[in-house]
């Protein structure tokens, strides 16, 4: 009733007037009390009275005097408390003449103030009698409020000033202030006796200030100073202190033997982890000039792995991929879970309907971000969240943040045939269905019987009816449904290192081999899932590839391999956030386009450590005819395998390869910015990009080729050459490249050129360490030309592990070196050589083309049984 | 995935006419497209013919499921329908009953319903009926047989069971392993 209390903070309560407040304002307005000096004006009869009544007061006091000053001290204590606001009234000005007043003196003053109060008022009834005009404008002046009165006081304090400035006056305008002062008091003593006991208080506080006005300043004043020097003294030996510590640790010791046996504790590693750490930021100014940055980082991955508990090699791959800043901050957020997210599952009931049933079961959930409208994050819950009615009946199933990602950048549509090639448990698999709304087909593949049986328990507690579920390996996928799906996910197996969090186990199991593995696995999956998408198709032709890894190894190089095997491109994630994909990566060189992939990380985004990329496919032919594709299928283990030995060479750093890989990346460069020019020029060129992506790839992986000896070798021959039409595969090219070398034209214009080559090529098959010795029989026939190079390459297929052994039979056999073109090296040879052909020779190489080719089929036959 | 044999779509159709009567017919004739049942390793799969024929492209033993599961025929030539082939039951139901609050849990513990726990139930329940249950708040939790009749039910004992547990959601959880 009545007050308008704040009871909620930020709720604004209407200030106004209440009831109460007007009730309570009455009394302190003037007017009253106006009113009744009005009517003590009016009545001057009875200030008769008063005057009576005073002087009786007088008789009374002077009776009670000695009984009032034993009653004094206590009294002075309990008004000091309850009229500190009068206390406040003796202000510095008055502290010249209020300085002798002591206690000892304060009965005296009171004494004589009651004397002078007497002789006052008598001199009063006088005035008052002759002057009631004065009286009246000071009782007015005095008697306004409570404030006024003080005001009144201090205003009598002041003039009490002026009064010992100018001593000869003071004594008559001492008494007519003290009159005013005692009128305006006298009126209340007038019904109030209690009156007398404050004007005594006035005094006594007055006393007070006094004794504290020593130094012309009030106690909180000087307290005020003190504190601040106090501050100030403090702030000094603070910042004495803080530069003392950057001394310190400027002088960070690099840790000698004895010392790293000394650091055993935790705090200790970290505390030096932190130290070595900001050397490394500012390393020319911090740096103990006896040690490399080197030594430094070993013993910050040292530290590292014993503080996280991480294997070195794990670690060393971490330091590699993140800046020194961020990789601490990744290695603390990999030691915390994400939060705990579920989808809504939108075939059976909407997010706010399960927020609520949610919340009713006392969870505390919260949309999980604008990107996702079926997500929620769930801060904490009293029931378990697996377990809840609305989780059996298929309402929700537990997922993580960042497995909503793939299936947002498939963004599959209504009646699409999909294909999740890795789907176990059937989360992102079940996301599909969702969007797609139970319509079109699903299918849903895992190779591991075990869990496959979670996707078929979560599939049919989730009510998706579209789905397929089948339990075969992913790579057999393009040769059972060739060219069949819109779209695929390919949620690759990793090593799972961006999910460390979920599975510590991952810090210390994990090695270099255990990559390989994965990403050769992963290649090959990539590759079946592009094969078995049809570019085709009229809403999609779109594959994604993500994984819970965070290593380039497993995520970019994946998908340039990917890139320079299949007509495939890069396109937008549709994603909106997350840190652009590496372009490069130490001494791997990606495509440009792989800024177009996402990568999250558990420190940047809360959410687990993933990448996703989105490729779409923009043509069904491949950089491989039908034949190629054959060949493809038959070299892609030995690819493979060559891939491994380079990389697991280039891995290792050996001294030996370090050549090599410098060249490579070299070549790789270079054949980027052709690319690059290329795809500028045309989109027609597109065969021509594709084969050149194809020999790029060829060129890469085709182990320690002399650059320098191949570029000569194309110089002279592009002198003499004119460039050639580009035909659809390399191997064709190859052959009408040594169709090209038989013809007689070529050897007439160029017998030095050959010879050239013939020099290079012998060169080239020392190199390798072939026996072929090329005979001067061989040079005399242009034949003899293909067949040397048919034995190189055989030099070359022996090195790299081929098991094609082209017997000399065979060759009898295939007069036209087909069988050899397996070879990726025949096939980047022929790219090279493509150019070299003469325009003339075109239409009679195409007329052998074909002849070829349907020869072709045979030797691949022929070995395929083989 | 093989078509039924004549013996077997009876068994199988006797038993689904114990929970949705009549309603067998809204199954295979649908609007939006043919359904039909087929059977792989004794499994009954009810499935959108469309997906069928993508689904035959597939080894069988590579094929683990596809559509939606109904049930069993076990060695004895009886037909077990599965807690999968709650979504199509559902909405079809002759016989329902709710559950309190209070009896979800020990019912999807795999308990028989009591009447304590019984919160309501559709009028024209047989005894040894197929009968639906679901929460109070219409989610369906599973399927058993009336033990009682409606009118029976009224003057049970609170201890009485009501309905026979057959299969509930929380299978899903308990024998994820085995529920195909």
């Amino acid at each position: 009733m009545g007050r308008k209390a704040k009871f909620n903070e930020g709720v604004i309560v209407k200030k106004g007037p209440g009831r109460k407040a007007k009730k309570q304002k009455d009394p302190i307005f003037p007017k009253e009390l106006i009113e009744t000096e009005k009517s003590d004006k009016k009545l001057s009869a009875r200030q008769k009275k008063r005057l009576k009544k005073r002087e009786q007061i007088k008789k009374a006091r002077e009776n009670n005097q000695e009984l009032k000053e034993d009653n004094d001290v206590p009294k002075d204590i309990t008004n000091k408390t309850k009229k500190q606001s009068k206390a406040k009234g003796f202000s510095d000005e008055n502290s010249s003449w209020l300085k002798p007043k002591n206690k000892p003196k304060k009965q005296l003053i009171k004494l004589n103030s009651s004397d002078t109060d007497e002789e006052l008022e008598e001199q009063s009834e006088v005035e008052s009698d002759i002057s009631d005009n004065e009286e009246e404008q000071s009782e007015v002046e005095s008697n306004i409020s409570d404030n006024e009165e003080e005001q009144s006081e201090v205003e009598s304090n002041i003039s009490d000033n002026e009064e010992e400035q100018s001593e000869v006056e003071s004594n008559i305008s001492e008494t007519d202030e003290e009159d005013n002062v005692k009128l305006g008091n006298l009126s209340d003593i007038a019904t109030d006796s209690e009156a007398e006991d404050e004007e005594n208080d006035d005094f006594d506080s007055d006393d007070e200030s006094d004794d504290a006005k020593d130094s012309d300043l009030l106690p909180i004043e000087k307290q005020n100073i003190k504190l601040k020097k106090k501050l100030a003294k403090q702030e000094k030996e603070a910042e004495e202190e803080l530069q003392l510590n950057i001394a310190d640790q400027e002088t960070f010791k690099f840790p000698t033997k004895e010392s790293e046996e000394e650091v055993k504790s935790l705090q200790d590693v970290q505390q030096r982890i932190r130290e070595i750490i900001r050397v490394l930021s500012d390393f020319s100014k911090l740096r103990d000039s006896e040690h490399s940055r080197g030594e430094y980082i070993d013993i910050l991955r040292n530290d590292l792995c014993t503080y996280y508990s991480y294997n070195e090699f794990l670690m060393e791959r971490f330091m590699q991929l993140f800046p020194l800043s961020e990789l601490l901050q990744f290695l603390e957020a990999s030691e915390v879970q994400r939060p705990l997210t579920i989808r809504t599952n939108s075939l059976k009931t909407r997010r706010r309907d399960l927020a609520q049933a949610l919340i009713n079961r006392g969870v505390n959930l919260d949309p999980v971000g604008k990107w996702s409208k079926v997500g929620l994050v769930i801060y904490s819950s009293q029931v378990p969240i697996g377990a809840t009615p609305e989780y059996l009946a298929g309402h929700y199933l537990i997922q993580g943040a960042s497995s909503f990602l793939p299936v947002i950048a498939l963004a599959p549509q209504e009646n699409e045939k999909i294909l999740d090639m890795a789907a176990a448990p059937g989360g992102k698999a079940s996301h599909i269905s969702a969007v797609m709304k139970n319509t079109g087909v699903l299918f849903a593949n895992d190779l591991n019987k075990d869990r496959i049986k979670a996707v078929v328990g979560n599939f049919h507690r989730l009510g998706i009816v579209n789905s397929v579920i089948t339990c075969m390996d992913g790579r057999k996928f393009p040769s059972l449904m060739k060219l069949f799906f819109d779209r695929v996910l390919l949620d690759a197996p990793c090593t799972g290192t961006g999910v460390v969090a979920k599975d510590q186990s991952v810090k210390t199991s994990k090695d270099e081999t255990d990559i390989q593995r994965c990403y050769n696995l992963q290649r090959q999956l990539l590759l079946a899932a592009i094969d078995s998408v049809n570019a085709k198709s009229s809403t999609g032709g779109y594959i994604v590839y993500s994984t819970c890894s965070v290593l380039p190894e497993e995520n970019e190089w994946v998908i340039d391999f990917a890139l320079k095997k299949r007509n495939v491109k890069l396109v937008d994630t549709g994603l909106g956030f997350g840190t652009e994909g590496f372009t490069k990566y130490r001494h791997l060189r990606f495509h440009p386009t792989l800024n177009l992939t996402r990568r999250f990380y558990p420190h940047e985004h809360n959410m687990d450590g993933f990448f996703v990329a989105k490729l779409r496919k923009f043509s069904n032919v491949i950089p491989k005819s039908a034949d190629s594709d054959e060949i493809d299928e038959e070299t892609f283990d030995n690819i493979e395998s060559i891939e491994e030995e380079s990389d697991s060479s280039l891995n290792t750093d050996s001294k030996k390869n370090k050549k090599e890989t410098k060249q490579k990346t070299k070549i790789i460069e270079n054949k980027k910015r052709k690319l690059n020019d290329d795809s500028e020029k045309s989109k027609t060129s597109n065969k021509k990009k594709k084969l050149q992506k194809n020999s790029d790839d060829k060129n890469i992986e085709a182990s320690s080729v002399k650059v320098k000896k191949l570029k000569l070798g194309n110089k002279l021959k592009n002198k003499k050459l004119v460039k050639e039409k580009v035909v659809n595969t390399s191997k064709t090219k190859e052959i009408n490249d040594s169709k090209a070398k038989v013809s007689p034209k070529p050897k007439e214009k160029g017998k030095k050129d050959k010879r050239i080559k013939d020099k290079i090529l012998n060169g080239k098959t020392k190199e390798y360490g072939n026996e072929v010795n090329v005979s001067p029989k061989q040079k005399e026939k242009g034949k003899k030309d293909k067949r040397i190079k048919e034995k190189i390459l055989n030099g070359k297929t022996k090195e790299n592990g081929n098991q094609v052994n082209v017997s000399p039979k065979q060759k009898e056999k295939v007069k036209k070196d087909e069988s050899v073109v397996q070879n990726d090296i025949s096939i980047k040879l022929g790219q090279k050589i493509k150019k070299n052909l003469k325009k003339k020779n075109k239409k009679q190489n195409f007329g052998a083309l074909k002849k070829d080719k349907s020869k072709m089929n045979g030797p691949f036959k022929h070995k395929k049984g083989k | 995935m093989k078509r039924l044999s004549e013996e077997r779509i009876k068994v199988l159709f006797e038993k689904l006419a114990k929970y949705i009567g009549p309603n067998i017919k809204l199954l295979i004739e649908r609007p939006d497209g043919l359904y039909c049942f087929r059977e792989q390793k004794d499994r009954v799969y009810y499935i959108s013919e469309n997906i069928l024929k993508l689904a035959n492209t597939i080894q069988s033993e590579n094929l683990v499921s596809a559509g939606t599961c109904f049930g069993k025929f076990t060695k004895t030539g009886k037909f077990r329908l599965h807690i999968t082939a709650l979504n199509y039951l559902a909405p079809y139901a002759q016989c329902k009953l709710w559950l309190k609050p209070a009896a979800e849990q020990q019912f999807l513990y795999g308990n028989n319903v009591s009447k304590a726990g019984l919160g309501r139930i559709s009028e024209n329940c047989e005894k040894y009926q197929g009968v639906l249950v679901y929460s109070m708040s219409d989610l369906p939790l599973g399927f058993g047989v009336a033990a009682k009749s409606t009118a029976e039910c009224k003057l049970a004992d609170p201890l009485a069971a009501i309905c026979f547990h057959q299969a509930d959601i929380g299978e899903y959880i308990r024998s994820e392993e085995d529920l195909l």
